[in-house]
């Protein structure tokens, strides 16, 4: 798929959905992945007028709170000519539910749709829509990457990263087993039935530990935070980063959680 | 059987700390998965099969009625008697009608969760019946008085030693200096054992993977054979089946058969398909004299035509629970009922009330492994938020959960609002995070500090700062 340019800039005018994560705990995440479309020759602005997907309210059946916030998020980005997320659930969310979401109702399934077809996971923008092939950047070390459910399953990103982390200078990426099991956040499921996505999690950390990597490496930064969480309580020296912020070469920040 | 799905929390609490479970509940993470992946791998069109199988059942379940009516005649035609129960105390009554009618003592039965979901087996007993189960895993669930904790796998909660030690405990008149180490000589115990009770047995029952409107035949897929002797050794056969297990044509059940054993256990097909059309003709080698159908409906025709329609495509190959993440961990009792995993999360509601079942679809990571595996293509995590949906418009969610959720939602629709919040708390909160920019304790995170740190934020949000570089682009003033 050839990027569409946009007739205002001559580049592809892209809108950056940060997503509430992203916002809150980690904005270098952000920078990364504008670093990454800027490089790539996108131009890229985030609207004011966005807060969060919606999915904590849609994941508990509140479907009045999720309409009202896919309304606005919709609006917030019609101007663009792509939407792009550095997590493949709040994309996944976005493409795949808000069309579900607006399905029958006349004055928003037809603006859900359009506004759904512009949206892409980060990676999967680079790789799929960009045709990027290299990264300019060098972390030296090996990592082993997470594949995050929604993004994995909803929106098939799992060579892309892959094949984006081959190009990094320096960096071996080595595979756990399970790369592709769920980590056990969940959303608010982790608070919900703590006991069980720590269950989940602590199987996780296991994998990662036994593939021996430096770093664990995913492009959701709440299966990061759930992640990296259990590995400092347990001690682990495995750095935690997004994704985005080594293909960016932006590793200078302390990883998530520290070390 | 007492229903503990609204203790699901407890129960699962007490499943984590079980060391035994814990150790079987690891032979369902690897074997299960990595035979269904090489049985798929091997079949290149067995996604276009999933589609056909999909198909069939949805087009069954659009002309419900005309299949069943049409089944029934072929049953009659054949020489067989169709029931039709409406409700689980029905279907229970004309099983004891059919057992008082041929003064059944014993009932040899195949392996059938719809005589779980009925209660058969204690309602038999009660009524002065013994039923004795003849696949390996019920059979030995039943010596432990227990229920089955997988759909396919009945014992798969327990590991061989346990095994050993309670047909120790049983077959007293076995000698005890017997050498069962070997799964193979439990089998082959198990088998010695039951290869009598067929012959004792009056009447035999077991489920159906499929009826077939074209023929009147019931289906049964088993490897054991055990379903066979339990259906043509007893003078009688009874059949017990939801309304949903009906496909038109011997070739419709054919292409379902293709995904089916594939699915489960990573079989090209089962051991045994059985195909049952009537009792004993004249000129037949063997078979029963009677041959009984009973229709159950226990709740499924209130699901046509609701969201939770797609589920009645189930085939209860177990593939969904063999995949989720959640069940690994807490194995199948945790969920309180019949039906457990992500299947039983979707399906328990509909029979016994979101009321009781509320937990079942809330405890899911919505990961997706389970319909990316289903052969159905039954969307489980899409139908287990519609119980949520359900739960939030009755207001079933915990008072505090509910709080929390409008509270962050009033900001999350207010963007000025919430930027302003959102500046003014994550930097303070980053620099509570100190140098180690984690946090161990946290209050109102409970579940969550409780077992991992918190990572701290990095310090402002990315919108201030976004803010405050395009101000410094445009030139103008901070």
């Amino acid at each position: 798929m050839e990027p569409t340019p946009s007739s205002r800039t001559g580049r592809p005018n892209v809108g950056l959905f940060v997503t509430c994560l992203v916002d809150l705990f980690r904005p270098s995440v952000g920078f990364a992945a504008v670093k990454l479309m800027e490089d790539a020759g996108c131009a890229v602005d985030a609207p004011m007028t966005q807060t969060c997907c919606g999915q904590p309210a849609y994941n508990s059946g509140d479907r009045a709170d999720t309409r009202a916030i896919a309304e606005a998020t919709i609006a917030a980005f019609e101007g663009f000519d792509y939407v792009v997320a550095p997590s493949g659930s709040c994309a996944g969310m976005l493409k795949k539910h808000y069309p579900a979401l607006f399905r029958g109702d006349a004055a928003w399934e037809e603006r859900a749709r359009a506004f759904s077809d512009k949206v892409h996971e980060l990676t999967s923008f680079l790789v799929d829509v960009l045709g990027v092939r290299n990264v300019a950047a060098a972390v030296p070390g090996t990592a082993t990457y997470h594949d995050s459910c929604s993004g994995l399953r909803e929106l098939g990103v799992q060579r892309q990263p892959r094949a984006l982390l081959a190009s990094v200078d320096g960096l071996k990426l080595t595979e756990m087993a399970e790369a592709d099991v769920c980590c056990g956040f969940g959303g608010t499921f982790c608070v919900k039935y703590s006991e069980i996505s720590n269950a989940i999690v602590e199987k996780k950390t296991a994998n990662i530990e036994a593939a021996g990597a430096d770093m664990l490496l995913a492009g959701d930064l709440g299966c990061l935070m759930n992640v990296a969480g259990k590995l400092r309580r347990q001690g682990s020296a495995t750095e935690v980063r997004h994704v985005a912020e080594v293909l960016a070469g932006m590793t200078d920040t302390p990883p998530i959680g520290g070390r | 059987m007492l229903i503990t799905s609204p203790a699901f929390k407890q129960n699962a609490h007490e499943a984590l700390a079980d060391a035994q479970l814990q150790k079987a509940m690891g032979h369902v993470r690897s074997g299960f998965i990595d035979k269904r992946s090489h049985a798929v791998e091997a079949l290149p069109e067995f996604d276009a099969l999933r589609d056909s199988a999909r198909a069939i059942k949805d087009h069954t379940l659009a002309n419900l009625d005309l299949y069943l009516t049409a089944y029934e005649e072929k049953v009659l035609a054949a020489g067989g008697k169709v029931h039709w129960a409406e409700t689980a105390a029905e279907a229970r009554g004309i099983v004891l009608d059919i057992c008082r009618m041929h003064d059944a003592k014993t009932v040899a039965k195949g392996k059938s969760m719809i005589t779980e979901e009925i209660e058969l087996n204690d309602f038999l007993e009660a009524s002065g019946i013994r039923p004795v189960e003849t696949d390996l895993g019920e059979y030995i669930i039943q010596l432990r008085g227990e229920h089955p904790s997988h759909i396919i796998a009945p014992a798969v909660h327990l590991n061989k030693e346990q095994v050993e030690a309670d047909f120790r405990r049983v077959h007293t008149d076995l000698p005890p200096e017997r050498d069962l180490s070997d799964p193979a000589s439990l089998l082959g115990e198990a088998r010695r054992v039951l290869r009598q009770k067929y012959f004792e047995a009056d009447i035999g029952i077991t489920g159906a993977n499929f009826l077939v409107a074209e023929t009147g035949s019931s289906i049964i897929v088993t490897n054991e054979g055990n379903g066979d002797l339990s259906q043509i050794l007893p003078r009688v056969h009874v059949v017990i089946a939801s309304i949903e297990k009906v496909v038109p044509t011997l070739e419709d059940a054919a292409q379902i058969l293709r995904v089916l054993a594939r699915s489960a256990t990573g079989q090209e097909m089962s051991v045994y398909t059985t195909v049952s059309t009537g009792p004993r003709r004249p000129n037949d080698p063997d078979g029963p004299d009677e041959y009984h159908v009973i229709l159950l409906d226990n709740g499924r025709s209130s699901m046509l035509g609701t969201e939770f329609q797609e589920m009645l495509r189930c085939i209860r190959c177990g593939a969904c629970m063999n995949h989720c993440p959640v069940y690994h961990a807490v194995g199948g009792h945790a969920y309180g009922w019949v039906y457990p995993g992500p299947m039983g999360a979707v399906l328990t509601p509909s029979l016994i009330g979101v009321d009781k079942a509320g937990h079942l679809p809330n405890a899911s990571t919505f990961c997706g492994r389970c319909e990316s595996v289903c052969p159905m293509k039954i969307p489980l995590p899409k139908m287990m938020r519609h119980w949520r949906e359900r739960e939030w418009e009755r207001g079933l969610n915990p008072t505090a959960a509910r709080t929390g959720l409008k509270f962050w939602a009033w900001f999350a629709r207010r963007p000025a609002l919430y930027h302003l919040a959102t500046w003014l708390a994550f930097p303070l909160l980053a620099v509570a995070g100190g140098r180690k920019r984690r946090f161990g304790f946290l209050p109102l995170a409970g579940g969550w500090v409780r077992h991992r740190d918190m990572p701290a934020p990095q310090g402002r949000t990315f919108m201030q700062q976004w803010r405050d570089r395009d101000a410094l682009k445009q030139g103008s003033p901070l």
